[in-house]
């Protein structure tokens, strides 16, 4: 059945979420970005309390799923309910297009497990899941991060260098490495007790197939912030290379199968990594599709305000130049968005959506970087000005064309999808 | 099931005919027959008009796609009657559906189409030339009408008019006095289906003859029905003119390999992938919006100026894919090109 309606809970969340936006993102969006690595304090109170409640559903769902799987508690027809959709994945794609449209660097701010919680559910047991999200549901803001970059692995990220050694005798992980383009790495792990979820080899030499993902706690000794980066935008977000020098961390924080080092284990643990994606990637298209929306609002808005409105009964031969722009923003932005939704339904139904989560990303990015760009150019000096936000939300906007894969690996994967080829075969 | 049929036609009966019927200008009668039989219009009108279904645009939209996948000519024509029973359905009179409808419903397809399009450069179909002007008991139109599709077999044509700035429509029997119908136009593509420009001098209707009666109709709302139905034809040329230059990137070996081995050829297909997929999500949005009785005038308008140019880039990726093969009549790439290209200006031309 083909059917675009959203489910009422969701209309209802995003009331509140433009609240959220308009309260305690937008006004303070031009300080933040003027005055980079300052925290969103109004962002962080707010929403700290609407977190904390979105984690609690989550664990509520694992917890009602262990004890049907274990019987404890003599629910038996749990294990044959016919599957509902799970409206989860699209809660939280619609929550980030809305924050984003507030403010993209802000959202990235969200004390939540974000991208760390991610890839925690893709990799992780229920038993892990509970343990590292319970943190999300109490006390002082927390924050979620993942580490996978490294200098010398980006988009060939099996190739990375951050060793995990176990030693026998403490039954402890040792982690040494570098890890760069952390997103929220000081939030979570220096000022906060958060989690950041850390991809490394357990043997260098099995390439993928030595890949694991461990999750590394708020301050575990041995892990330093080496750098923070200066953005081009997203400047309210820290992005930081972190520095693992002997860090210990219990056994029991390397997500997934504990038979790490049989022969024969095959790549699961990259394969989790590249599960995170699968979700991660829509919502980036999700914030992208945010900002593009403020970007288009703003500028119909601005230009109506001049008098500069589409006609849309207009033949092609009268449109003005303006007219087409905005028209042709329009379509971008609804079709990247109409992607993205697709892909996160997707999820939502448990269906496989590797090449759909590729294919929203991609398109999103692309989408937001021309339509900001655009915006930006069809409000002359005022666009240009720091006056308002457009500029901003431009240099916002190129990230999602770069990062949890630029457009090209995105494409790249969308290719070997439709061609059903291998890595060798189209490289 | 109603989408297998169709695909099964398209892909056994129609890619069979679709070059010597764009090469002979003519579509096999059994074929055009046997889309016919599929019964995709009847399902559409409701029992009491004889007809054993309800109208979906959604429905539409997957039909029309995949015909058009098949060929678009043989398309087109399938869908003439449509041009007529669609508008019914949607701005009729109850006196008019009961009249017209049942028509629809019979088992040899209906001699019914219509005329929108005039031959100008600054056509607008909110802004026609052709006008009508109520005197009496019945309508005067004037104007000429280009790209009717079947006008020569024709019972009935609805003319599209301009009524005191009003785009509004009235059905036209044949034997009107000063109708002419005129010669079969030579269009760039889509050469299978005969098309017709036609002279309207003084032409006589009766008041009864317009669409939905004094208060007329809300030609926007056709015009946002047609633009779904459109929409998904892009939708199906693009996917043809993609899926075959998928497969013929993996077979043509250059330099030792299939030429898909290069990205800059798997990243044309993966762009053009995506260009399917997400215009197909626009269409059906539409639809969805008409469906549930929204208004989509802007959602059409912008998404068909979106599709327009898709439509254009995919197949032309897919002659640039074949290279020099793409540019022989051998193969299919280039009359999907120039099919393409018509979308633009076909406003009106079909709806499902």
């Amino acid at each position: 059945m083909i059917d675009f309606e959203l489910p009422e809970f969701i209309k209802n969340q995003n009331q509140l979420i433009q609240m959220v936006a308009e309260q305690a993102m937008r006004p303070y969006s031009r300080d933040l970005d003027e005055h980079e690595h300052e925290r969103p304090q109004a962002f962080v109170e707010m929403t700290w309390p609407f977190a904390q409640q979105m984690v609690k559903r989550d664990l509520k769902g694992l917890e009602i799923a262990l004890n049907g799987r274990t019987g404890q508690n003599g629910n038996g027809a749990a294990k044959s309910a016919p599957t509902k959709p799970n409206y989860a994945i699209l809660s939280l794609i619609m929550m980030i297009e809305q924050l984003s449209w507030g403010d993209a660097g802000q959202y990235l701010c969200l004390p939540h497990p974000m991208l760390g919680g991610a890839a925690i559910q893709s990799a992780g047991t229920p038993e892990q899941q509970i343990r590292f999200f319970k943190r999300f549901t109490e006390g002082e803001p927390k924050w979620g991060a993942m580490a996978i970059t490294e200098a010398g692995a980006g988009s060939d990220n099996s190739s990375m260098r951050t060793t995990a050694v176990l030693d026998p005798d403490s039954n402890e992980w040792i982690l040494n490495g570098e890890k760069i383009f952390i997103t929220s790495g000081g939030l979570a792990l220096e000022e906060s007790d958060g989690v950041c979820v850390v991809w490394a080899t357990v043997d260098p030499k099995a390439g993928r197939a030595g890949i694991k993902s461990f999750v590394v706690e708020g301050h575990t000794p041995g892990v330093t912030i080496a750098k923070a980066e200066h953005k081009l935008g997203i400047r309210a977000s820290d992005t930081v290379t972190l520095h693992f020098d002997n860090a210990r961390i219990p056994y029991e924080n390397l997500l997934g199968s504990a038979e790490v080092r049989q022969k024969g284990a095959g790549t699961k643990g990259f394969k989790g990594a590249m599960k995170t994606f699968d979700s991660s990637r829509p919502a980036v298209a999700a914030s992208a599709m945010g900002i593009a929306r403020a970007a288009l609002e703003f500028t119909q808005e601005k230009l109506a305000e001049e008098g500069i409105a589409v006609d849309y009964t207009k033949g092609t031969h009268e449109l003005t130049a303006v007219e087409r722009d905005l028209m042709e923003m329009e379509a971008r932005h609804k079709g990247a968005w109409l992607l993205t939704l697709r892909a996160a339904a997707q999820m939502a139904h448990g269906q496989s959506n590797r090449l759909e989560a590729s294919m929203c990303k991609f398109r999103a990015g692309e989408a937001v970087t021309w339509i900001t760009q655009k915006a930006v150019e069809l409000l002359g000096p005022m666009g240009y000005s720091r006056e308002w936000l457009v500029e901003k939300w431009m240099r916002d906007a190129k990230i999602n064309d770069i990062y949890e894969g630029t457009r090209q690996i995105n494409q790249l994967i969308v290719a070997r999808a439709i061609l059903e080829y291998t890595r060798r075969e189209l490289k | 099931m109603l989408a297998d049929a169709i695909a099964r036609y398209a892909n056994e009966r129609v890619r069979k005919v679709f070059r010597d019927a764009e090469e002979d200008s003519v579509i096999p009668t059994d074929v055009v027959k046997a889309g016919w039989e599929i019964g995709i219009l009847p399902t559409g009108i409701p029992e009491a008009y004889g007809g054993f279904g309800e109208y979906s645009a959604i429905t539409g939209a997957l039909a029309a796609e995949g015909f058009a996948w098949g060929d678009l000519a043989v398309t087109l024509n399938l869908m003439v009657p449509n041009l007529v029973a669609i508008p019914l359905m949607l701005a009729g009179t109850e006196a008019q559906k009961g009249a017209y409808l049942p028509q629809f419903c019979d088992e040899a397809m209906p001699r019914m189409t219509a005329a929108l399009t005039e031959p100008r450069i600054q056509f607008n179909p909110y802004k026609l030339k052709t006008t009508a002007s109520l005197a009496g008991e019945s309508y005067e139109l004037n104007g000429t009408k280009t790209a009717v599709p079947l006008a020569d077999n024709a019972k009935f044509i609805l003319v599209y008019a301009n009524e005191d700035g009003q785009t509004q429509g009235f059905l036209v029997p044949m034997d009107a006095e000063g109708l002419e119908i005129g010669k079969r136009n030579k269009l760039m593509g889509i050469n299978a289906l005969p098309t017709f420009t036609i002279a309207l001098t003084g032409c006589q209707v009766p008041v009864e003859n317009k669409l939905g009666g004094a208060d007329g109709i809300d030609f926007g709302l056709i015009l946002a029905h047609s633009r779904v139905a459109l929409g998904a034809m892009a939708v199906g040329v693009a996917r043809a003119g993609y899926e075959y230059a998928r497969e013929y990137a993996k077979e043509r070996v250059q330099f030792g390999e299939p030429i898909a081995h290069r990205q800059s050829i798997a990243f044309m297909l993966a762009e053009m992938a995506t260009d399917v997929d997400e215009t197909r999500l626009l269409v059906w949005e539409a639809a969805w919006l008409l469906d549930k009785g929204k208004d989509a005038a802007r959602e059409t308008a912008v998404m068909k100026r979106h599709i327009d140019e898709m439509v254009v880039r995919t197949a032309d990726r897919a002659v640039q894919i074949l290279g020099g093969y793409g540019y022989i009549r051998e193969y299919p790439v280039e009359l999907w090109l120039r099919n393409a290209r018509g979308f633009a200006t076909f406003d009106g031309l079909a709806i499902v």
